[in-house]
C-alpha cells in the first residue's frame, strides 16, 4: 500500500522539498493527524523538555504573570534527592516491590492464560473473572483490602494465631510486599490477556511433535510455550515494571501516605509531596529523571529477554 | 524400534486418561483462581448492603441485616450523584477526543500518504515508554498555574484528550481493510473525507467498541491526576472524593467500613457490569496489538 499514492486525478509528482513533498502527497492526512500531533506536543514532549528542565534549576512556584529568574544550580537538585534518606529508601521500596510483582506477574499470567487457552467450556466466563479486578478503579478494590487486611480482617481471622503483628499494612516488613501482591492481583488480567493473544500464534504441530517426542505437560510448556511467547514475555516484564515503577494511589491510600515510616513510600509519592506538597518542584523533577533512567535501563534489560538466542 | 511402538502406544492410552485427569485439576486450578480474582467483589457486594459488616468468615453470607444506610451514610459525606456526574463528564470528554481524533490520526497513519507519517509512527512507539509521573509536575504547573484550568473539567480531560493505544488500535484496523474498497469508492469519485467518514469508518465498528471500552476505564478510574488539580469537592470525580473519604474522614466515623464499601460499590459496578455484557468487544488481539503497535 506504500506504492500506490492515490491522489486526485492530476497526481502531482513527488516535490523535491520536503514541505512541498508532504502538503502535495495528501494534505488531508497532515490535517487529520494534527489534532494528535499538537496533543502529543502540549502534553508530552513540551511537559518532558520542562521535567528535565526544571531539574537544573532553583524552581519554585509563582503566579502566572510573575517575571522571576529561576537560576540554573546544574545537579544540586540532583545531590539533595540522592542524599536525602527518603528518596534512597523509596528507591530501596520500589526494588522490593519489582522483586515480587516482576517475576510472580510474568509466571502467573502466563501459567493462567496457557490453562484458559486449553479449555473450551466457560472460557469465556473464566476469562471475564481474571479481568475483572484489571478493569476495576483501584480506590475501589483499596478500600475492600483495608478492610480485608487490617488487624481484625478477614485475612487475620482466617490465619488465628498465624496472622502477623503487628498487621500487613501496618507492619513495615509485610508493608511493600503486600502492595506488590495486592498490585500483582489487581493486573494479571490484563497480562493474561496478551499472553492469550501470544498463544494463540503458537503452531499446534509444535505441541503434537512435541508430544510424539514423549514430552509431558511441563515439558511441553518448557520447550514450546515459553519460548513461543518469548517476545511478548519482554512485553509483560516492561510493562509491569512501569507500572510498578510509577507506583502511587496504593502506598497513598492502602498504606496511609507511605507508611509506616516510609516503609512503603515509593519515588512517585515523594514526587507529589516533595512537588506539591512541600513546594519544590525541582528536588520533586530531579527525583522524577531519575525515576526513569531507572525505568529506562530496567526496560532495556527486559527487552533482551524478548531476543532469540 | 519395537519398544519404541509399545511406548508410543501405551503413551497414546496414558494421555487419554491423563488429559481427562489433567482437564479436571485445570478447571479446578482455574476455579480456585477465579473466586480468588472474584471474591474481593462478593465482599464488597455483600458488605454495603449489611448494617454492621465484620470481618468473620460467617459474615460472608448473610441471612439478615440487609440495609441501604450505608449508600446514605457515604452520600451525606461526598454527595455520590454528583461526584459520580463528574466522573462521567471527565469520562465522556475523554471518549469523545478519543474517539473524534482517534479515528482521525488512525486513519490518517494507515491510509492517507504524507511526510512524516513514519516519524509520527516512531514517536507513538516511544511515547507508551514516558511515565505520566515525570510529566505530573510540568503539567500541574502548566494546568493550574499556566492556563488556570485547575478545578476545571476541561483541565482534567486535557492530559488524557487522546488515547494513544486507541490511535494504534485504529490504525491496526484501518490497516486491514481491502484496498481493493478504497479504489472503488475513488473511482467512484468520493473523497478522501468522504471515504474516510462513510465507508472506512463504519465498517470498523468493533474497534470504535473496544477502544470505548478500553478507554473508558481510564478516566472513569483515574485519581491521581484530578487529586492533583481538583481542590474544589463540588467538581472531584468519585474516585477522589472516595479516596479523600478513605484517607481522611474515615479515620474519624464510628462505623465507616460499610460507607466505604457503598462508595466502592457505586465507584466498582457501572464498569464491571460494562464489561461483562460488552466482554467479547475485550479481545486479546486487540489490545495487544494496540499495545505492540
Amino acid at each position: 500500500m506504500t506504492t500506490t499514492t492515490h491522489d486526485a486525478p492530476a497526481r502531482p509528482r513527488r516535490s523535491r522539498r520536503p514541505l512541498g513533498g508532504a502538503l502535495r502527497a495528501q494534505p488531508l492526512g497532515v490535517l487529520l493527524a494534527l489534532p494528535y500531533v499538537l496533543f502529543l506536543a502540549a502534553v508530552m514532549a513540551w511537559p518532558l523538555i520542562q521535567a528535565v528542565w526544571i531539574s537544573f534549576q532553583d524552581y519554585f512556584f509563582t503566579a502566572p504573570t510573575a517575571v522571576v529568574e529561576h537560576p540554573f544550580v546544574g545537579f544540586d537538585n540532583y545531590i539533595s534527592a540522592v542524599t536525602d534518606p527518603q528518596v534512597r529508601q523509596s528507591f530501596k521500596n520500589i526494588a522490593v516491590f519489582l522483586v515480587i510483582n516482576v517475576p510472580l506477574t510474568a509466571v502467573l499470567s502466563l501459567v493462567l492464560a496457557s490453562a484458559l487457552n486449553r479449555i473450551v467450556r466457560f472460557a469465556s466466563a473464566f476469562r471475564v473473572a481474571f479481568y475483572i479486578p484489571y478493569v476495576t478503579a483501584s480506590v475501589s478494590l483499596i478500600g475492600v483490602w483495608m478492610l480485608l487486611f487490617s488487624r481484625h480482617g478477614l485475612v487475620n481471622t482466617i490465619l488465628g494465631p498465624l496472622a502477623p503483628d503487628p498487621s500487613w499494612l501496618v507492619n513495615s516488613t509485610l508493608a511493600m510486599p503486600s502492595i506488590a501482591l495486592y498490585v500483582t492481583w489487581k493486573q494479571l488480567g490484563f497480562y493474561i490477556l496478551l499472553y492469550l493473544a501470544a498463544l494463540q500464534g503458537i503452531p499446534k504441530e509444535l505441541y503434537e511433535s512435541a508430544e510424539m517426542d514423549g514430552a509431558g505437560v511441563v515439558g511441553r510448556f518448557r520447550n514450546v510455550t515459553v519460548p513461543g511467547v518469548r517476545s511478548v514475555t519482554a512485553l509483560v516484564l516492561i510493562l509491569a515494571i512501569i507500572t510498578g515503577a510509577n507506583l502511587f494511589t496504593e502506598p497513598y491510600l492502602l498504606t496511609n501516605g507511605g507508611g509506616p515510616d516510609g516503609a512503603s513510600a515509593t519515588p512517585v509519592l515523594l514526587i507529589y509531596q516533595k512537588g506539591i506538597q512541600q513546594t519544590n518542584p525541582d528536588v520533586a523533577s530531579a527525583i522524577g529523571v531519575l525515576l526513569v533512567i531507572g525505568i529506562g535501563v530496567l526496560s532495556i534489560l527486559a527487552a533482551r529477554t524478548g531476543k532469540e538466542n | 524400534m519395537a519398544s519404541r511402538t509399545r511406548t508410543k502406544g501405551s503413551g497414546a492410552g496414558a494421555s487419554h486418561h491423563g488429559t481427562r485427569r489433567s482437564l479436571l485439576v485445570l478447571y479446578a486450578v482455574l476455579t480456585l483462581c477465579a473466586l480468588a480474582f472474584i471474591f474481593p467483589f462478593w465482599f464488597m457486594a455483600v458488605g454495603a448492603f449489611q448494617s454492621s459488616p465484620t470481618s468473620s468468615p460467617t459474615d460472608l453470607f448473610p441471612t439478615g441485616g440487609w440495609t441501604l444506610q450505608n449508600f446514605t451514610d457515604i452520600n451525606a459525606r461526598l454527595h455520590l450523584i454528583r461526584s459520580l456526574v463528574n466522573s462521567l463528564v471527565f469520562t465522556i470528554g475523554v471518549l469523545a477526543g478519543t474517539l473524534t481524533f482517534g479515528l482521525a490520526a488512525g486513519y490518517s497513519l494507515s491510509r492517507l500518504q504524507w511526510r512524516g507519517r513514519g516519524a509520527l509512527f516512531a514517536i507513538m512507539l516511544g511515547v507508551q515508554a514516558i511515565p505520566f509521573q515525570l510529566l505530573m509536575i510540568p503539567l500541574y504547573v502548566q494546568v493550574t498555574r499556566t492556563y488556570g484550568l485547575g478545578d476545571s473539567y476541561l483541565g482534567m480531560i486535557l492530559p488524557f484528550l487522546i488515547n494513544t493505544t486507541a490511535v494504534f488500535i485504529f490504525r491496526q484496523f484501518f490497516l486491514s481493510l481491502p484496498e481493493s474498497l478504497f479504489e472503488a469508492a475513488r473511482i467512484d469519485g468520493a473523497s478522501e473525507l468522504r471515504i474516510m467518514t462513510s465507508i472506512a469508518v463504519p465498517l470498523v465498528k468493533p474497534a470504535i467498541a473496544t477502544v470505548a471500552l478500553i478507554t473508558f476505564i481510564g478516566p472513569w478510574n483515574e485519581f491521581l491526576w484530578p487529586f492533583l488539580i481538583t481542590k474544589n469537592a463540588e467538581l472531584q470525580p468519585l474516585a477522589v472524593a472516595l479516596a479523600n473519604y478513605i484517607s481522611n474522614v474515615s479515620q474519624t466515623a464510628t462505623n465507616p467500613n460499610g460507607a466505604i464499601l457503598a462508595g466502592a460499590a457505586t465507584l466498582a459496578f457501572p464498569v464491571v457490569l460494562l464489561f461483562v455484557f460488552f466482554q467479547r468487544y475485550f479481545q486479546a488481539s486487540d489490545i495487544s496489538s494496540g499495545v505492540k503497535g
